[in-house]
Parts: structure tokens; C-alpha cells; sequence
């Protein structure tokens, strides 16, 4: 019998399989195919304070081996989250969930996790700095070293739950906004975001979406986040959540193997709604395939 | 849900037919539609269900356009290929609603690849008892297709062309304006200008309408939030909450 047990701040998993934010809604649509409650967790949507509707249409457009998304954060509002949402996700799902929280300002980042901070569901907070689709909040925050510092020391003195930091692919160096999240107090970070990416229409000559660019996710993505894992995580002493176009159990295992403690499952949720499932089925034989007992001996076993 | 393609011919110059054998039982109102994994591409295509018989092993006709790079992959597969589909997705046209109930004489109103999904849809009515009656658009007469099938279930259908080739010259409420009266509620489907113009024309009168839209979509089943729209009644997902909208809750 292998081992796929892996613990994130103290918070034991049955797996290290987390499908990803803004790929899983609040559950409610994968429940209906299968129970969820296999998963080691899962991120939900991208939550604000106030309720978003996000960018205008379309948002989406198909690339090789990946697609690019522009929602912009649309989520119904963090106090219809805990009033609704929670307690209806607490009927199918009885493990603890990854709140993905974002903001506009500092003062809305502090208050998203204020209140995230009371519900018992929540069992880590995942403070997004890194969306793409949105202008004067998300990535602005996590694209220098110094403001991505200045939210997780802000959002940190609100919450006893284990805050991890959702870091942007789009920096000159993303080990250096690591570190000082790390120093900021940061219990751990999640990485990596989509990459900003654009497709044009040739009959039309126009960006195929709307807001002309958007954030790049799928397969096409996994070498280079990857990469990013495999860098910061020799680089601090928090865990990762390593995440980027993971679609198989050997990817899962390359994660881990770069120094991802857990792993989310993000786009490919979209084109496969049972990949989780699968991936779950799948990771023991794959483990034994390679000789692998227990995960967690794993992390990080690339690094030399 | 595996499905095997038992039939894949054209009915136009950018037209198919597809017909596939696997377990339809999850459809369950016409109207939805199904997203199809392609071999080599990322996202799923969405097709509109123009008919199915339901079963395990039943059997789901899909009449698509070639505007792309997937659908032109789908036009060339043969009988006896594999593909993967998710099924059942979307409200679809509620027929069992109180609301429809009520509509004796519905008009149907397809415009080009908008046609499919109201062949299901008539052909239910007609088995309630309805008398429908089929407004069909298209451009020209090379274009027409399918209405020998709506014939075929005893419906009166009308044709329009925009250069006047065939039926009634011009668009589909260029047929409706010459039948006041004629019908109680409207079901539509086809590029948004039309069902903008078909609603404009009922609205005065009142009579209630559905009105199926299209839009881009990564997963078709309510997550992603990539195909959303602002409605009277808060943001709804196309593939999730539509594609079929009530007339009275469109922001236009």
C-alpha cells in the first residue's frame, strides 16, 4: 500500500489533489458527477468583497494545448459566499476547502479574510495577487516583491488560518515576490497564476477576446510552471501548492518532485470534468510504477 | 460518454450531418446541447442537439457548420470513429413548463445552424398535440436545409431567403409580419440580430418568447464562467442557465 497522504500547515490530506480556483465553481456542478469528497480539497472561486460580474464576452479562446481565460473575477460576493454558498457546500462536501480570496484594494484584501477567518470550512486561505484579468487590483499586487509583501503582512494580522500567497507567473522573478512573501509571514504559496497571453481572430483581425488579453492555462503551461516551482521552492521554507497545466499523475509526481507539497488541477477540469477522479484512481499505480511509497518522501526530490 | 459516429454527410457546401450511436439518456428536453472532445484540440466544441432517441445505446443526429479548424476536423471523420461527449448540458426549451403548456400555436423561428435544435423541439410538440408552425432563415437557396424533415412531421414550414431565391423574400420577421394572429408563443434560435428582431416583433404583442443564445464556452456545464450574460434577474450562464432565455428577462 502507497502513501498519498500530504499535510499543508498542519492540515493532513487524504491526496494532494486540489482542483484550482476559478476551474470548480463552489463544487456543486462536480458533485453532481461524482463525490468530491475523494479529493484532497479544493479551491473555490475567486471571491471579493463586493459581488463582480466581470469582464464582458467573449472570454475565452482556444489555444494549442491550452485556452486563455478573461472572466475577471466573477463571483457573487463574499457575504452570499458565506451565507449561501458555504453552508450549501457543507451538504456534499465534508473536508475542508481552499478560500480563494481577492481584492482591489488592501483594505478589501484584509476584509475578505477577516471574514474567511470565522468560517470552520476554511481550512487555508489562498490570497490571489495574481489575476490577470483585472486593472487596479489582482496581479498589481503581485507583480513587485514589496506590495506582495505589504498583503500578506496586512492580511496575516486578521487571521489565525494558514494564509497562502497565489503568486504571477508575470514577474522578472518570481523567486524574489516568494521570498518576500516568506518574510511577510506568509504560511505557504500557491503558484503559478496563468500567464498573460492573447489570440487574434484572422476573419475578424481583432483580438478574440474582448478584453484583448487574458490569462494562458492548460498543458502548453506545465514546463514552465514547472520551472517556477522547482526555483522557488529551493528558495524558501514554506510549502507550495504547485499548479499549471497539470493533467496526468506523472504530472502530479514532476510536481512534486520539483518541490510542490500539493498539487491543483486547474483548466483541465474544464475539458475533462472526471480528470480528478481519474488522477486519484491512477496515482497509486503510477507511484509504484516508479517506486515511489509515500509522497511526501518526494518533495522536492528533483533539487539535486 | 463514448459515442460512435454512424453517419457524418453534407447537406450543404458548409453543412453536416452527423448521426451517433451511445447512451442519449441524459438528454432530456430539446434544446440542449453536447460538447464534443476533439482529438488535437484543447477545448470541447459545443453542438446544439437536433435529435435524439433516447436509450444506452441510442441514437443523436447533430447538424453543424464548418467555422473553424474543429468543426472542419469533424467533417472529415469517418463512420466507426470514437468520440467523447458530455450530454445533457443546458436548460434546453422547457416544454413541460406551465408556461409553455399554455402556448397552443408556438411559432418556431431558426435562422442557418440555428434550424437543428428547433427539429427536436417541433417534433415533441407535435407529439403534445401542438400545432407549431416552422419559420426557417437562410441567406439563399443553396443553403436550405432540412425542410423536408419538418415537412415530414406534418408541420407547415415557411422559408425565407434574403435575395428572395426561395419562400418569402428577406429575413424571418418579414414571414412573421405576414401572419398576425397566427401564433401564441414564439421559440427561437439563430445569430443574435435575429432574435432581437423576432423578439421587437412580439414584444408590442405580448407574446411570450424563448430565445436560445450562443457564446463562446470553455466547459459547457457552469464552472468556468467564461460564457456569462446580464439578464433582468442577475448574471446567468449561457451553458448552464440558457442557452434558452425567457424574452422577458433579455438585456439586449
Amino acid at each position: 500500500m502507497v502513501n498519498t497522504k500530504v499535510t499543508l500547515s498542519g492540515w493532513e490530506l487524504d491526496n494532494p489533489i486540489i482542483p484550482a480556483s476559478g476551474t470548480f465553481g463552489y463544487g456543486k456542478e462536480f458533485a453532481e458527477l461524482w463525490d468530491i469528497n475523494m479529493l484532497g480539497s479544493f479551491s473555490f472561486k475567486g471571491t471579493t468583497r463586493e459581488a463582480r460580474f466581470g469582464n464582458p464576452t467573449p472570454r475565452i479562446a482556444e489555444c494549442s494545448a491550452g485556452m486563455i481565460n478573461a472572466v475577471g473575477l466573477q463571483n457573487p460576493g463574499i457575504q452570499h459566499v458565506v451565507e449561501h454558498e458555504l453552508p450549501e457546500m457543507k451538504k456534499f462536501f465534508h473536508k475542508k476547502v481552499v478560500a480563494n480570496i481577492s481584492g482591489f484594494s488592501l483594505e478589501e484584501y484584509v476584509d475578505c479574510c477577516r471574514i474567511m477567518d470565522k468560517e470552520d470550512q476554511v481550512g487555508i486561505i489562498e490570497v490571489n495577487v495574481s489575476c490577470p484579468n483585472v486593472h487596479g487590483g489582482g496581479m498589481a499586487f503581485g507583480t513587485s516583491p514589496e506590495s506582495a509583501a505589504q498583503v500578506t503582512r496586512a492580511v496575516k494580522e486578521v487571521t489565525q488560518k494558514p494564509v497562502y500567497i497565489k503568486l504571477s507567473p508575470n514577474v522578472t522573478d518570481i523567486v524574489s515576490v516568494a521570498k518576500a512573501c516568506e518574510e511577510a509571514g506568509a504560511d505557504g504559496l500557491s503558484l503559478i497564476n496563468t500567464l498573460l497571453g492573447m489570440r487574434i481572430d484572422l476573419k475578424k483581425k481583432k483580438p478574440v477576446i474582448a478584453n484583448k488579453m487574458g490569462g494562458f492555462s492548460g498543458p502548453a503551461i506545465f514546463p514552465v510552471a514547472l520551472r517556477m516551482v522547482f526555483q522557488v521552492a529551493q528558495a524558501v521554507n514554506i510549502p507550495i501548492i504547485g499548479m499549471g497545466g497539470v493533467a496526468t499523475a506523472e504530472d502530479v509526481i514532476e510536481m512534486m518532485l520539483a518541490g510542490a507539497t500539493a498539487v491543483q488541477i486547474g483548466a483541465q477540469n474544464l475539458v475533462d470534468p472526471y480528470v480528478c477522479p481519474k488522477i486519484i484512481a491512477e496515482l497509486p499505480s503510477v507511484m509504484e510504477k516508479y517506486g515511489i511509497q509515500s509522497l511526501t518522501d518526494i518533495i522536492g526530490g528533483a533539487w539535486k | 460518454m463514448r459515442f460512435i459516429v454512424k453517419e457524418n454527410r453534407w447537406l450543404t457546401k458548409d453543412v453536416l450531418l452527423m448521426r451517433l450511436m451511445g447512451d442519449t439518456r441524459s438528454i432530456v428536453r430539446p434544446g440542449q446541447f453536447v460538447q464534443i472532445a476533439l482529438p488535437g484540440f484543447y477545448l470541447r466544441r459545443p453542438i446544439s442537439v437536433c435529435d435524439w432517441e433516447s436509450g444506452e445505446e441510442g441514437s443523436l443526429t447533430l447538424i453543424y457548420k464548418v467555422v473553424g479548424h474543429g468543426t472542419e476536423a469533424m467533417s472529415l471523420m469517418e463512420e466507426g470513429t470514437e468520440l467523447d461527449l458530455l450530454m445533457g448540458l443546458g436548460n434546453g426549451f422547457d416544454i413541460q413548463a406551465d408556461e409553455m403548456q399554455t402556448v397552443e400555436n408556438p411559432l418556431l423561428v431558426g435562422g442557418g445552424v440555428g434550424v437543428p435544435p428547433m427539429y427536436g423541439l417541433c417534433k415533441r410538440l407535435v407529439e403534445m398535440g401542438k400545432k407549431p408552425t416552422m419559420v426557417m432563415g437562410f441567406g439563399k437557396e443553396n443553403e436550405i436545409f432540412w425542410k423536408a424533415e419538418f415537412e415530414a412531421l406534418g408541420v407547415r414550414t415557411i422559408v425565407t431567403t434574403i435575395d428572395g431565391s426561395v419562400g418569402v423574400k428577406g429575413f424571418v420577421t418579414d414571414a412573421m409580419k405576414q401572419m398576425p394572429g397566427e401564433y401564441d408563443g414564439v421559440m427561437c434560435c439563430g445569430p443574435e440580430p435575429m432574435l432581437k428582431a423576432v423578439y421587437d416583433l412580439c414584444q408590442p404583442e405580448n407574446i411570450p418568447g424563448w430565445y436560445s443564445f450562443e457564446e463562446r464556452m470553455a466547459c459547457g456545464f457552469g464552472v468556468c464562467m467564461g460564457c456569462s450574460c446580464q439578464t433582468k434577474y442577475g448574471s446567468k450562464r449561457i451553458c448552464k442557465d440558457g442557452p434558452v432565455l425567457r424574452g422577458e428577462e433579455i438585456v439586449w
